[in-house]
Order: C-alpha cells, then structure tokens, then sequence
C-alpha cells in the first residue's frame, strides 16, 4: 500500500516534531518496504510538487495590446494533425485529445466513456497497450492507434481502421520504462487480446522488438505508411528526458506529430521510484522542444502535443503560448469520468484507501469501475453519464482556454505565445523561457 | 480465384517505386506476383490482406512481408531486419539469410528461412511460427508469448529470455539459456508438432528426435520478492 499524504494523522501531539527528510509517508515507505521487500507499484503520476503551469502567468492585454471580447468575439479553437505527409490529417474540433489509456487497465466502460466524451466535443481519443476495442473504436469518432513496443493485439486490420497511428517510444510517467499489469486485471477478454495466460503478472517491453534508434525509426515509420497506403497521420510520443533531442529525431524519422508526455503523466500501473525519479517536468520540456522544431523550420508542420499533468484551461493555455499545437489528457479525463468519487469515500477506505488519493489501479479493485476487469465493478460505470461529464469538462477547458486567449487579445488559441506569459519562480523562468514577472529577467539568456 | 491465379504480374522495382508495387497489392484480388530489382529497398509487399503469391527476385531491406495476412512471400536473397514482423497468416519464405527480429510479434502464418537468423528471431513472438534451416543469434524468442520457433541449426546466448508460453525447438549447441527458459522434455505431442512445421517448411528429412525442447519456467509470472532484484 502506498504511503498517502495526509491519511495518517495519528500520533502527533503537542511538542513532537515531525522531520522533514523523515517525514511520514517516507516512515510509512520503509516500514512497508521492511514488510514487504517489494517495490511499491501504483498509478497516476508524480506526486512531488515540480516547477509547473501554476508557476507562469498571462500577463492580458494593456495599452499597447488590445483584447477581444470575453463571450462574442471569434477566438478558433480547431487543429489539423498530421498536415506534414498524411493524405489524412486529422481535423478536431479543441486542442485537447485524449491520451492513449490501455483496455486492461481501464475497464471496456471507461473506454466508452471516453469515446463518447470526444466525439460529442470533436476531438479524438487513443487506444493503449493491449489493441483496439470495439467499444472504443465504435464510440470514438476520430481514434488514434497505438503502436507500443509490446504490440499486444497489433493488428492490420485496426491500424487500417484508426484514423492515425501513434507509434509510443515512451511516457512521462516512466521514460526508459515498460508496462505493467498484474494478474487481478488479466480477465479472459484481457489475456485473449494480449495472447498472455489469465492471471499472470505482465510486463509490457520496453523496446520495441524489431527497430532500434532513429535510423530504424524512419524506415518503420516508412513500412506504416506503406501499409495504410500512406494516408494516416503518424504521430511520435516521447517521454519527456532529452526532448530537445527527441523531438529533433522524431522529425527527422518522418513522424507528422510528436507527443511530448512531461514526468507529471499518469500511468496505470508503475514502480513509485520510477515515476517520481525520472524524466523532467512537462513546463521544462516544452521549450527545448519548440526549440527544436523552429530549428529545423517545422514548428506548426509537424504539429507537438503535449502531456502530464494538464488540468485546466489555464494549463492548456500555457503550453499552447509556449508552442504546443495542442494538449492531451490522461488522469483529468478519468476524474471527469468517475475516478476518485467522494460519493464513493466508505467503499474506498473498505480497500484501505480515501476519496481522492486511491492510486492502487493495477489492483482492479477500482469501486468507481474504471481500472477494473471486473464484470460486476466496471459495470457501475455508466459510460454515457461518464461521456457527458467528460464532454463538459472539456467543453470547460476550452472556454477558459479561450477567455485567457482572448484576454492576450488572439482570435485563435495556438496564437498565443511566450510574449503573452511572466513567470513567478525563478526555477519556472529558466525552465519555460520567459521572464520573472515583474523583471526583464529570462535565467540563462542574454537579452542584449 | 484459380483464374485469377493464373495471370502472373511482373513488376520492376527499378522502373516503378515501392509505393506503387504496395498500392497494387493491396488494390488487386489475389494473384500472382513477381518482382525482380528489390535492391535492398525496404517495407516491400508489407500489409496484403488476400492470398497473394509473390515471388521476389533478390535482397530486400527491412520489414519485407510486415504485417502480411493471407499472402505467400518468398524472397529469393537474404532480407534485412523485421522480416515479416506481426504477421498475422500466410508464408513468408526466405531463400537465403534474415537479419535480426525475423517474424518479430508474428500472430499467426509460417516464416521459413533457408539460411540463419541474427539475433532477436521470434522476439515478441505472439502465434506464429518460425523455422530456419540455418542457426540464429542471440535473444532469439526474447519474450515470445506463443507460437513455435524451430532451429535446426545452433541458437546463440540468452534463447528464450522472459518466454510466455511460446515453445523453441532447436537441434544443435545453444550458446545459454536466458531468464526464466528452461530445457523441456521433448514429448510425442511435440514431436508431432514438430514434425509437422518441418514439413510445412520443406525441411520434411529432418528427424524431429534429434530436436531439444525449451520453454519457460513460468517463475516470473507472479512478482515476488526475488525476482524484482
Ligand atoms: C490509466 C492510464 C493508462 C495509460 N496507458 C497508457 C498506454 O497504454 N500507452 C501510453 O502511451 N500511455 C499510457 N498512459 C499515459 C497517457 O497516455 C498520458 O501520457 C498521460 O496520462 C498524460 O498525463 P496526465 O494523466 O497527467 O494527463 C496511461 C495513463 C493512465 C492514467
């Protein structure tokens, strides 16, 4: 069990100090550890505070730059993915997508939902480790096919059906990392699409098995486009480690778009250490990474999403300014969904969690239904409640997307920029590139 | 379909690009193929859905046949890496050597390679089988989940490491066992199977007694305390 802020309130009295390298949950983490002898495994993503979107601020508009109004006045919202070689692109609706999420560690319901959630707000969803569902391929308007280095359930069939491919080299959450999903959550249905034994413990490869670096890349993008008579968009997603250099050889392979996933990505199912100790915060990948798109003079044509952590319209707005085309969501879209419910607070503190910090998903204890494969557990997931909650969450990043937009005077979202935004930590200045409010001052740049 | 069988089509690839070869396989019904000048290019004859047969005159490059449903390939050279990855049916056939990750995750048909595999063959392997005449490289059947995988020759280091249930037959020395793949005792079911992907193979002279079984020792199924050191 995870050590959870906050849930352990026993035991303090008045002169006792608590110590800040031994705190409690890191107490809670050796004793379970001694117990144990296993690392901890859990979902979501980082939980350390890192330099984020919180840390920057629009600066609006002021006499040397006008705005738009609030309600009326024209402020676009659309993107086209995949302009560089598909016959395809992609065009939808709000520059939010939803992340690639695997069936197995979400339930079919919770696929669903997110498919109907989408579609109702024209924007796409991606499959995930273990192959496309019907539920999801059949409720999703516009689909994003994963290639993962597993290839659970990879089929040609489903990548002629996807609207675009998304070949995974890694994620935020665990860059140089695997998958996991352990035997309470591989079902029949699950280890049938896997071709994996039923109840066995599994571990997703963290290599793709037949293509090594960017030289190999470029030739496998090159079989994908032959394969689907070229007309799919092929999206690249990356950790967030080097994105400099990643983004850089992500183009250079031929991939339309890249997928910049940023160490506050969720998971399903990973090692606590590895998710809280590797990779770099997604406000301190984007800028290495438009870097290198205007280098290479394809910034806007190979379009950049970015992932991790993304909660709000503020969030969305930020990394748009500072040059992504467009967001995805993980964790946010099932908290939209379902996840973590407080009207469900007695049936999680029955598997010793609380309302709000359940994270034991590879479990498949989920009480809400959504990390299950538990026919009678996902079963409470009404996927066209979840599909409308999930619609009007991003109908509402949206609308504060374009309130911050318009507010910096743009009549579309991706016009805003790193001119628009101040930032109020030093760390969060030199990492997104634009100055301490208040100052002239960008770390690390010479601005004479 | 045996007279659309009949028709053979000959294409160029020195006169006609890669694209165009694929773009005709996947628009034609099934049919006889040759195509002569591969030069090494790669992803030739990838994703074809109907019973096609191809014959290629020469080496090709990296993922000849990917993805191949239904179709009969044969390659008459040697091929580059990921020969056939994630077949799903149908024959693949290489006259002479494959590169590293032949059949990667194949899900069903039979890859026959007359010559030796590099390393990695039948990586990620997912129900289909491999047989090669030759020797293959190290890490061969790395992760294989099902399916077959016949050597007759010798195998290098680490064959089977992290095996699901896939099952690797080979008649020579192997140079190590990876994680987790033990030596299995080779029963009168698997020498019938055995026997058969020979045949189907065109290896049918080849005496399935003489063959070792490996397979996993499913200790790593379930994490516990000593495999996560
Ligand atoms: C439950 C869950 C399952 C995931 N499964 C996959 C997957 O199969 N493939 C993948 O590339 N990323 C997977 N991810 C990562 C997401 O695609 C995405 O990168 C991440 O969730 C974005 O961060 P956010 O959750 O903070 O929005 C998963 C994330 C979660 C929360």
């Amino acid at each position: 069990m995870t050590a959870k802020n906050g849930t352990d309130r026993a035991g303090w009295r008045d002169g006792l100090r608590e110590s800040a390298t031994f705190d409690r949950p890191t107490i809670h983490e050796i004793r379970r550890a001694a117990r144990e002898g296993v690392y901890d495994i859990r979902g979501g993503g980082a939980k350390r505070r890192v330099p984020n979107f919180d840390d920057l601020l629009f600066l609006g508009a002021s006499v040397s730059r006008y705005p738009l109004e609030g309600y009326r006045e024209r402020c676009d919202t659309d993107v086209v993915l995949g302009t560089r070689f598909a016959k395809k692109p992609l065009h939808i609706d709000i520059p939010v997508t939803i992340a690639g999420m695997s069936f197995g560690a979400l339930s079919a319901p919770a696929k669903e939902a997110l498919g109907r959630g989408a579609t109702a707000m024209g924007t796409s969803t991606t499959t995930g480790d273990g192959g496309m569902t019907e539920e999801e391929r059949s409720h999703s308007n516009t689909l994003v096919y994963q290639l993962l280095p597993s290839r659970y359930g990879m089929n040609p069939d489903d990548l002629r059906r996807a609207d675009a491919i998304e070949v995974v080299v890694g994620q935020g959450a665990k860059p140089g990392g695997g998958g996991m999903l352990m035997g309470q959550k591989i079902s029949e249905r699950v280890a049938a699409m896997r071709d994996l034994p039923v109840g066995i413990d599994q571990r997703s490869a963290c290599r793709h098995p037949d293509w090594t670096g960017p030289d190999d890349l470029e030739i496998k993008i090159e079989e994908l486009r032959e394969i689907t008579d070229r007309e799919k968009p092929i999206f690249v997603k990356v950790g967030a480690s080097r994105p400099y250099y990643d983004v850089a050889l992500a183009v250079k392979s031929g991939a339309d778009v890249v997928v910049l996933d940023g160490m506050q990505g969720g998971t399903a199912a990973s090692q606590e250490v590895f998710i809280e100790h590797v990779g770099i915060p997604t406000l301190a990948a984007i800028p290495p990474a438009v870097q290198a798109l205007v280098e290479l003079g394809m910034h806007r044509k190979v379009q950049l999403i970015v992932s991790g952590g993304i909660r709000s319209g503020a969030d969305v707005a930020k990394a748009l300014a500072l040059g992504a085309d467009a967001v995805s969501i993980g964790v946010a879209a099932l908290i939209a969904i379902g996840d973590n419910d407080p009207t469900l607070e007695a049936e999680y503190e029955k598997i010793g969690s609380a309302a709000g910090f359940y994270d034991d998903w590879h479990e498949g204890r989920d009480p809400a239904g959504i990390f299950t494969q538990d026919e009678e557990l996902a079963a409470r997931l009404d996927p066209e409640l979840g599909g409308r909650q999930l619609a009007n969450y991003l109908r509402t990043l949206v609308q504060e997307t374009q309130t911050l937009a318009r507010a910096c005077g743009k009549s579309r979202v991706q016009n805003l920029e790193p001119e628009d935004l101040v930032a109020l930590t030093v760390e969060a200045a030199a990492m997104a590139r634009v100055p301490l409010a208040g100052t002239e001052w960008i770390p690390g740049q010479e601005r004479y | 379909m045996s007279v659309e069988l009949a028709a053979l089509r000959t294409v160029d690839l020195a006169d006609s690009g890669v694209s165009s070869l694929n773009g005709e396989l996947h628009a034609a019904p099934a049919g006889r193929w040759e195509v002569s000048n591969p030069a090494g290019r790669h992803a030739i004859a990838v994703g074809l859905t109907v019973p096609h047969e191809v014959v290629i005159e020469g080496h090709v490059g990296y993922y000849c046949a990917g993805m191949n449903q239904e179709a009969a390939v044969s390659v008459r050279g040697n091929c580059g890496v990921g020969v056939a990855e994630n077949m799903m049916s149908g024959t693949v056939r290489i006259e002479g050597d494959a590169s590293q990750a032949a059949g990667a995750s194949a899900h069903g048909g039979l890859i026959a390679i007359d010559g030796n595999a590099a390393a990695r063959c039948g990586i990620s392997l997912k129900g289909g089988d491999v047989v090669v005449r030759g020797s293959v490289g190290h890490a061969t059947g790395f992760m294989a989940q099902s399916g077959r995988i016949v050597v007759c020759g010798d195998a290098g280091e680490a064959l089977g490491d992290s095996i699901y249930e896939a099952r690797i037959y080979v008649r020579g020395d192997i140079g190590g066992l990876g994680a987790d793949c033990v030596a299995k005792e080779l029963r009168e079911e698997h020498r019938i199977e055995l026997g058969e992907l020979l045949e189907q193979a065109g290896l049918g002279d080849a005496d399935p007694r003489e063959f070792r079984r490996y397979g996993s020792a499913r200790r790593l199924y379930n994490f516990d305390v000593d495999d996560a050191v």
